[in-house]
């Protein structure tokens, strides 16, 4: 059974506290798991990235009950799988992203998603921490550069990736033509590009 | 190996999403195995990904902190596993579908030498072929209903304007009318999705909206 897929989910937009995403190293908690079994360190991530988890599943169409089961699904291949988490190459929030989507394309279509091919190298033991700082604040810049675009073209975005839904349902849903869905997600793209070259620059 | 034509934006995000028919995106996976600008381009958009789903919440049931905790204290953790590496031509997503290298393909024969692969996806949604075309022979029928993703993985095509090698990728939908041609020499294999002709997945936006003209 489906549900609206609004309910129970609430954007954080402004309301989020700077210092839970700005200031908590995701990458080290990952790695105390990864290292030491570390269900401190693996608790403070699923507060964080589970509630998150499960608006994702939900804004793509899970009912409540599905979210949870697959948000918990998630956490714990967060857990058995930390070895394979490079912090050099993506922030735990992309990370966190990838396997959120695989499990719903799992859970929603029964289908697999291939993946391409592992790069020569691997992750690193000890990952470079410039890298992996590196990783964490595009996430935060791509974050903000996000809020920043007119509440529009992140409806569509948001679009993009929550729900299965075409770009003809979109338009079925919000009025628009496709033609304009298509040039404002055009638009979002390459204001999100030339934000994130200018903070990339100031900072 | 230069590769001078790479995927579309749209077609990235899509994958990204997660909103790719399996037939397509083993295309867009095979192609980014060889190809590390799109492989680059694929990763941003994870990353905007990562970056949407930062701002929404769900609350969580109160127990289920609890309960994951219960789950991983009986879940051994992974031990790394072997890379997944590419057989011959084929890069690693298609040697998951083939179950190995260019020997393990299953051909059939379509004439003039060609002979073709359907490789077994999990939805509907459109379908994937291997197909091995000699030297100088035309790509056989080639009308289609909707977008097509064509990757070359040995020798080369060409069609009316362009030439198209080893990890390069066509993006055809059907107001594109081409007659493709291996080029004489080494017969070219390529991988083709197609979209399905009984379910239009429409999870490829603009591309649908060209054909549909919706």
């Amino acid at each position: 059974m489906l549900l609206p897929p609004d309910t129970g989910v609430v954007r954080k937009g402004k309301t989020r506290l700077a210092e839970d995403i700005e200031q908590t190293d995701w990458a080290a908690l990952v790695m105390a798991v990864r290292d030491h079994q570390d269900r401190e360190a693996f608790a403070s991530l699923f507060r964080h990235f589970a509630p998150r988890v499960k608006g994702f599943l939900m804004k793509s169409g899970a009912s409540a009950t599905l979210a949870e089961e697959c948000a918990q699904d998630v956490m714990a291949t967060l857990w058995q799988k930390a070895n394979m988490f490079d912090p050099s190459r993506a922030s735990v929030a992309t990370w966190v992203f990838t396997i959120a989507r695989n499990r719903r394309i799992d859970a929603l279509r029964k289908a697999r998603r291939p993946e391409p091919e592992d790069l020569p190298w691997g992750p690193e033991p000890e990952p470079d921490q410039a890298d992996a700082y590196e990783a964490q604040q595009d996430t935060e810049r791509l974050g903000k550069a996000l809020a920043q675009l007119p509440k529009k073209q992140r409806e569509l975005i948001d679009r993009a990736y929550f729900s299965d839904l075409s770009h003809s349902e979109i338009a079925a849903e919000t009025g628009l033509p496709l033609g304009t869905i298509k040039s404002r997600i055009r638009l979002a793209l390459d204001r999100l590009r030339s934000q994130m070259d200018v903070k990339a620059r100031k900072e | 190996m230069t590769i001078r034509h790479h995927l579309s934006e749209d077609i990235l995000m899509a994958y990204a999403a997660g909103d790719l028919p399996e037939a397509f995106a083993l295309v867009v996976a095979t192609h980014v195995s060889l190809c590390d600008e799109c492989r680059a381009r694929s990763e941003a958009f994870d990353a905007l990904g990562g970056a949407v789903v930062e701002d929404i919440v769900a609350e969580m049931a109160s127990t289920s902190l609890e309960a994951c905790m219960a789950r991983i204290g009986t879940m051994p953790q992974a031990n790394g596993r072997a890379p997944r590496r590419s057989n011959g031509i084929l890069p690693a997503p298609l040697v998951d579908y083939v179950g190995g290298g260019l020997g393990a393909v299953k051909w059939r024969p379509l004439g003039l030498g060609a002979r073709q692969a359907i490789l077994q996806t999990s939805d509907s949604g459109a379908s994937v072929r291997l197909l091995a075309i000699p030297g100088g022979v035309a790509m056989p029928d080639h009308s289609h209903n909707g977008l097509e993703l064509t990757l070359v993985l040995q020798g080369a095509f060409r069609d009316a304007n362009d030439r198209f090698g080893r990890g390069d990728i066509e993006i055809a939908d059907d107001n594109v009318e081409h007659t493709p041609v291996a080029e004489a020499g080494q017969v070219c294999i390529c991988l083709a999705a197609t979209q399905g002709p009984l379910k239009f997945n429409a999870l490829l936006p603009r591309l649908a909206q060209t054909f549909f003209r919706i």
